[in-house]
């Protein structure tokens, strides 16, 4: 095969467009920029690390089952796990979020960087959504029949209906942790490639 | 958490604030009160190691 040919192969254009981008040192950095070093920069990451808590515990419900999360003590335990990672990581997530809307954290080319975070904030809602119906007890059936109404007034019942739990739990255990993960992903590897958006007094002594 | 139920009752209604066309639970609002808490003392307390490390572009 020649070099014309190996230029011209996918493989080989996608590794050395992946590789101009991100380089392995951009991936992993060994410093960052010094405005990084304030509280407000570490919420994106303890966003991430309740994610990968929400994900563990929400794969061992998985294995054992709604009658192991309701009866057993352990099951109680991880169910309590599950719930108050999420919490974690909402409340995280949203203090990333002012942090992020108060810098214009969508300056320097960031817009995508911006928007795969939006989307994922609203999956993230949808994923917290199913979850609340999902979990077969009388919380689940109240909030279901309250959702119900709200959902049909859109017209998005006839294909999101809140009262068939294998639909609701199929989201919330496949569908939507996709999403989230993927979109998770994206958005990180979007930070590493663009880097933290500087503060704005940083960034107009970078444009003079 | 038989502790838990004897400091906040967990076996009663929840408790409500209505303000016009404002509906909330007292704790959702006490979560959103930590948030903005938590939120303003990000942005105010000193990072520890701030100023030592190197800083790169």
């Amino acid at each position: 095969m020649s070099t014309t040919e190996i230029d011209r192969q996918w493989t080989t254009r996608l590794r050395k467009r992946v590789a101009g981008k991100l380089p392995p040192e951009k991936l992993l950095p060994d410093t960052q920029p010094a405005y990084v070093s304030s509280w407000i920069y570490v919420f994106g990451v303890a966003t991430l690390a309740a994610l990968i808590i929400v994900i563990a515990t929400g794969c061992v419900l998985s294995i054992r089952g709604p009658l192991w999360w309701h009866q057993s003590s352990i099951g109680h335990f991880v169910n309590s796990l599950h719930l108050w990672s999420v919490e974690i990581f909402f409340f995280a997530m949203v203090i990333h979020l002012w942090g992020k809307f108060f810098m214009g954290a969508w300056r320097g080319g960031r817009t995508m960087t911006w928007m795969t975070g939006c989307v994922t904030f609203f999956a993230s809602i949808l994923a917290g959504f199913t979850g609340y119906v999902s979990q077969t007890n009388f919380d689940s059936q109240w909030i279901s029949t309250q959702a119900k109404d709200g959902i049909n007034a859109t017209g998005g019942g006839s294909i999101f209906n809140v009262l068939n739990l294998g639909q609701m739990l199929m989201w919330h255990i496949v569908l939507l942790p996709l999403a989230a993960i993927a979109l998770t992903a994206v958005h990180v590897l979007l930070v590493r490639v663009k880097g933290v958006v500087p503060p704005y007094e940083e960034d107009s002594e970078i444009v003079q | 958490m038989s502790w838990l139920g004897s400091i906040i009752p967990l076996d009663h209604l929840g408790h409500y604030i209505h303000w016009h066309v404002i509906l909330i639970s007292v704790g959702n609002l006490v979560v959103i009160g930590l948030m903005v808490v938590t939120f303003i003392a990000a942005l105010l307390l000193p990072f520890p190691g701030r100023g030592g490390r190197k800083a790169s572009k």
